[in-house]
């Protein structure tokens, strides 16, 4: 019995945001239309529910897993086997291939997770590794089922079209993915409102502690492994619906890598970054991968630094200025945000006509030693060359530390008056 | 018999070469706490740059150069980047040597290429440390060096003579292995600075409190770290292939090791690497699969199952995956490790 | 055997020849202790004498290398630390110890979900576990850190976390509570207001309490054990324990006819 009558209003700001989410994923085709587009728009959907999924391990519950395709890459392989089965006769919709890419993914996270999560921390980080490895080994060995090197191909459009949907267009296969993405995007969410999402929370903060409330920690990561390990299978199975094709690297280090990479780059700590760290990855390997054969470089550089200054990733940064922007703060440090990005893209400049001229050498001999890099030619045998590029990066990385030293100082600043803030509004 | 000693050999040199490059990972997550994602990038490291120097000065003393370049790389990014995520704990620590690693990969393949390159051993080097001949007659002798060609040929078609090289360069891998191994037991155990190291190990508060400059001993264990895997970097690169992958290769095997061994045990950990030595020399040299198995046993297998891939897998071709299952074996049965005694 | 397991027994908590060696060395050398259910225990003696061994062998944390420890009757050596708060033993901890990424209100229900039947269950809402929001906000209440539900357990001051840390000891409703220095680095205000807290929550159960503060021991506890060297010299009344030779010689000594001369409860710094 409640000791007093509660009034709860209606979260208005939470089903905004949802109805906001929804309206984009219907809506988002239509802006852009270009066949690249909705791919792109495809394979965000599919990375959203990955990235999700990896984030219940490392941002709710401090797992670090260096073998997460192995869910979504197993769960792609259940399902285009499934998608072929529906080709010979059995009887599944299309739309539930993803279903069963899921159950794959969770019987293997029940197979594979009662070995990786009788240990923890670095341990556990380990025991994913070579868990990976053994099964993108493995790949290579058992061609019935894995394909060899050729993979597993398929056809989505096996089963009788419903309502015109046959699955033929890749306009449907957005759709369907992303029904798929809200449906679980919603549900991952739901999950850390649960008794089970929340204990994993104090496993990550305090993994003795919860053993002395009465959890045995262990069976609490092992449930959420399993958990996780559902969603990642499904986003291999809308993978395997979107390509027609899987292949071993599916399962492979890169994969696991990248899935990494991307949800620390977008947030860890809260629900919506490994949504911002799909997106990044998405574009980052299809567009940025365009733009210079140094990406991969790149991306670990950016890695390294937000791991130093902004573990938080993307959304810890958007968070932390929305709160003083909420203070009325942000217009004081937006010029030493500008600066910081003006010297920044200098440095990077310099950095990058460095990079460009050492690929140059590497890849092009033969064709002499001059390249055009936005507008200027350079000759990457000249040391004036590389004298002005390194003059270029040492000048953009001055400056960069120059007035990050100024908005450390303004920012630690902000945050006293924005204590002070709360202190006065406390005692009211 | 030869090709089981021969075998033996060359099973422990490579055993060697996991612990060279495993005890740094094990003395570096001992101390610090730190798990080196890229330590084997480091070995990578240390061929490339002991290529570039051999092809200046020469074999041996990019021996001894190279290592140390490599240990300054390491001391420098303990010093500026790793002591930085140290207050966020050991999953960002994990997670910046994972970046780090991704870094190396990056560089290495902008600077030298994406080909295997062409690390030649010295002259001393080349060609067999010494050579087992098997005579079904005369039975089995022992040559220092190549054996001459009339040796190695049977007179008649009725004797069987087989000649085992034992590669110089493996030879050499022993050795700098043991002679590593024992310096390395010299430092920790005789020297004042092995003592502040053994201490900092399990006691880093205390130490510092008794005055010793801890920041430094860590970026010295990290250098030092980073400097052994070079030298294993410089020998098998010159062994072995260098290339891209090498990392990769060896990374995921050392990790095996470590766990295998027990997180934090050296000795653990030489067990664990001489063992996975042994199994994948032996393994890549049988061509036994399930299916010759059950012929053995007499058992009847149907075509189709005698077809499926599974059973006719040899155990050469699985060799690559035994580390992984020894791994997962390991923590079903012994999850502590061969001789671990720290729970990570 | 059977009499281990019977459930039923005089005593919430007996120690039969407890020891434990860590290598070669035997830290806890034979301790044998008997508390009443609803006895306070107040553990004192020197540093290093095994006060801290002695909390983490019954808890659960080690296993002790001989000897066995009862709870209400059934035997719990060897068990592990989350089998035996389901049994109804609870502790807190020195350095404090919660979940510091949680706010306080989520501390305190994390504490109590497994004690009404929640386990795993993720077809749940916690918003909607009326009972568990409820005795949260009343742990509150009580630990008197109702005005910083929302606070992120991080950010609170030394003081409210320790004040926190009973919380989520005594959240699970154990019978039988092991405090390890409760007041440890509080100031005297801080510690008697805390103490009178301590007395409040824990109405009716059994407690063992690790203490420096004489003045806290000798006005808490129903009887005091002194534990020297991994064994326990004496087990009985505060006044009892004042005037018994072996520990005057061993511990107190001149710290207890200090503490006589100025009324007992004033002054008393340890040794």
């Amino acid at each position: 019995m409640k000791a007093s009558y509660e009034f709860k209003p209606i979260n208005v700001g939470r089903w905004l945001i949802w109805g906001i989410f929804a309206v984009l994923l219907l809506v988002a085709p239509q802006l852009f239309t270009s066949s690249l587009a909705i791919t792109i728009l495809s394979q965000i959907g599919i990375a959203i529910i990955a990235c999700l999924s990896f984030n219940i391990l490392l941002g709710q519950g401090g797992m670090l897993s260096f073998g997460h395709a192995v869910y979504t890459g197993l769960g792609a392989y259940l399902a285009i086997h499934a998608l072929n089965a529906i080709g010979n006769g059995w009887y599944l919709p299309v739309s539930m291939v993803p279903i069963v890419g899921g159950i794959a993914g969770m019987c293997f996270a029940v197979l594979f997770g009662f070995v990786s999560t009788k240990k923890s921390g670095s341990t556990f980080a380990m025991i994913t590794l070579g868990l990976a490895e053994l099964v993108f080994a493995m790949s290579l060995m058992i061609p019935e089922f894995f394909g060899g090197e050729g993979g597993v191909s398929s056809n989505r459009m096996v089963g009788k079209p419903f309502m015109g949907i046959s699955f033929g267009p890749p306009i449907q296969v957005y759709y369907l993915i992303a029904v798929y993405t809200f449906v679980a995007t919603a549900l991952m969410f739901a999950f850390t409102r649960t008794p089970l999402g929340r204990m994993l929370n104090a496993v990550r903060d305090n993994p003795e502690r919860v053993e002395f409330v009465g959890y045995n920690t262990q069976l609490v990561r092992y449930f959420a492994f399993v958990i996780a390990g559902f969603f990642a299978g499904i986003s291999g199975g809308l993978a395997a619906l979107n390509f027609e094709i899987v292949t071993a690297e599916v399962v492979g280090a890169a994969r696991s890598g990248a899935y990494l990479l991307f949800t620390f780059l977008g947030g860890a700590t809260f629900f919506f970054g490994p949504i911002l760290g799909a997106v990044m990855m998405v574009l980052a390997f299809v567009l940025f991968s365009e733009f210079t054969k140094a990406w991969l470089l790149y991306l670990g550089l950016i890695f390294l630094f937000m791991v130093m200054y902004a573990p938080g990733g993307v959304a810890a940064l958007i968070m932390m200025n929305l709160r003083i922007a909420s203070f009325g703060h942000l217009g004081k440090v937006f010029g030493a945000y500008l600066a910081m990005a003006g010297a920044g893209i200098v440095a990077f400049l310099g950095a990058s006509a460095m990079v460009e001229m050492i690929y140059h050498l590497q890849l092009t001999t033969g064709e002499g030693s001059t390249l055009s890099y936005l507008g200027t030619v350079l000759d990457a045998k000249k040391a004036s060359s590389w004298f002005g590029a390194g003059f270029v990066l040492a000048t953009g990385l001055f400056f960069f530390e120059v007035v990050r030293r100024q908005y450390m100082q303004q920012w630690d600043e902000i945050q006293e008056e924005i204590e002070k803030e709360i202190k006065r509004r406390e005692a009211i | 018999m030869e090709f089981f000693i021969i075998s033996m050999l060359n099973g422990i040199s490579y055993g060697l070469l996991l612990f060279m490059l495993s005890s740094g990972l094990t003395l570096i997550f001992s101390m610090m706490g730190v798990l080196n994602f890229a330590h084997a990038s480091f070995y990578m490291l240390g061929a490339y740059v002991g290529y570039t120097i051999s092809k200046i000065t020469g074999f041996w003393p990019a021996l001894v150069v190279a290592p140390f370049v490599v240990g300054l790389m390491g001391a420098f990014f303990e010093k500026y980047f790793l002591r930085k995520v140290h207050k966020y704990g050991h999953v960002a620590e994990l997670m910046i040597t994972f970046g780090l690693s991704y870094v190396i990969l990056e560089l290495v393949q902008l600077v030298w290429g994406r080909i295997a390159l062409e690390f030649k051993p010295p002259e001393i080097l080349q060609g067999p440390a010494f050579t087992l001949i098997n005579h079904s007659v005369n039975g089995l002798q022992f040559l220092w060096g190549a054996a001459p060609g009339e040796m190695c040929q049977a007179a008649d078609a009725a004797i069987r003579v087989v000649c085992s090289p034992f590669p110089a360069t493996r030879a050499f891998m022993m050795v700098i292995a043991l002679l590593m191994l024992v310096s390395v037991w010299l430092l920790l155990t005789r020297t004042r600075i092995g003592l502040v190291i053994q201490a900092a190990l399990t006691h880093p508060e205390a130490v510092e409190s008794l005055g010793h400059n801890v920041p430094a001993v860590f970026m010295l264990v990290f250098g030092a770290g980073a400097g052994l895997a070079g030298l294993a970097g410089v020998i098998g690169g010159s062994t072995f292939l260098t290339e891209p992958s090498m990392a990769a290769t060896v990374g995921s095997v050392i990790f095996v090791v470590v766990v295998v061994g027990g997180m934090g045990s050296l000795s653990g950990a030489f067990l664990a690497s001489l063992i996975i030595g042994l199994i994948e020399t032996f393994a890549i040299a049988f061509n036994y699969s399930l299916g010759t198995l059950a012929a053995q046993l007499g058992l009847n297998l149907s075509a189709a199952v005698q077809q499926s891939s599974v059973v006719k897998l040899t155990l050469s071709q699985v060799a690559p995956i035994l580390p992984y299952l020894l791994l997962v074996l390991m923590l079903i049965f012994r999850p502590k490790g061969l001789l671990g005694n720290r729970d990570a | 055997m059977t009499a281990l397991n019977s459930g039923t027994s005089n005593y919430a908590l007996e120690l039969k020849d407890l020891r434990k060696s860590f290598g070669k060395t035997e830290i806890i050398r034979g301790v044998n202790l008997a508390v009443p259910a609803g006895e306070r225990v107040g553990i004192i003696g020197p540093n290093g004498a095994g006060k801290s061994t002695l909390f983490n062998l019954i808890s659960g944390r080690f296993e002790p290398s001989s000897g066995d420890v009862i709870l209400n009757g059934r035997r719990i050596n060897g068990k592990k630390p989350f089998e035996i708060n389901r049994m109804g033993l609870s502790r807190s901890f020195q350095v404090t110890n919660v979940f510091s990424k949680l706010s306080v209100f989520e501390n305190l229900r994390c504490s109590v979900l497994w004690s009404l039947g929640y386990k795993y269950t993720f077809f749940k809402f916690l918003a909607d576990l009326d009972d568990a929001n409820d005795r949260a906000e009343e742990l509150m209440t009580m630990i008197k850190l109702d005005k910083k539900r929302d606070v992120l357990a991080t950010n609170l001051t030394y003081a409210e976390q320790r004040a926190l840390e009973i919380g989520i000891t005594i959240a699970g409703g154990a019978e039988v509570i092991l405090l390890d220095e409760p007041t440890a680095g509080m100031s005297k205000s801080e510690t008697s207001r805390f103490i009178n807290l301590i007395k409040e929550v824990t109405v009716g159960k059994t407690l063992l309490t690790v203490e420096h503060d004489m003045g806290v021991v000798f006005g808490l506890a129903d009887k005091i054990a002194v534990v020297v060297y991994g064994e326990v010299l004496a087990y009985d009344v505060p006044e009892a324990v004042r005037a018994n030779a072996r520990v005057q010689e061993a511990y107190l000594g001149s710290v207890v006819a200090d503490a006589q001369g100025a009324g007992g409860t004033q002054g008393a710094q340890h040794a």
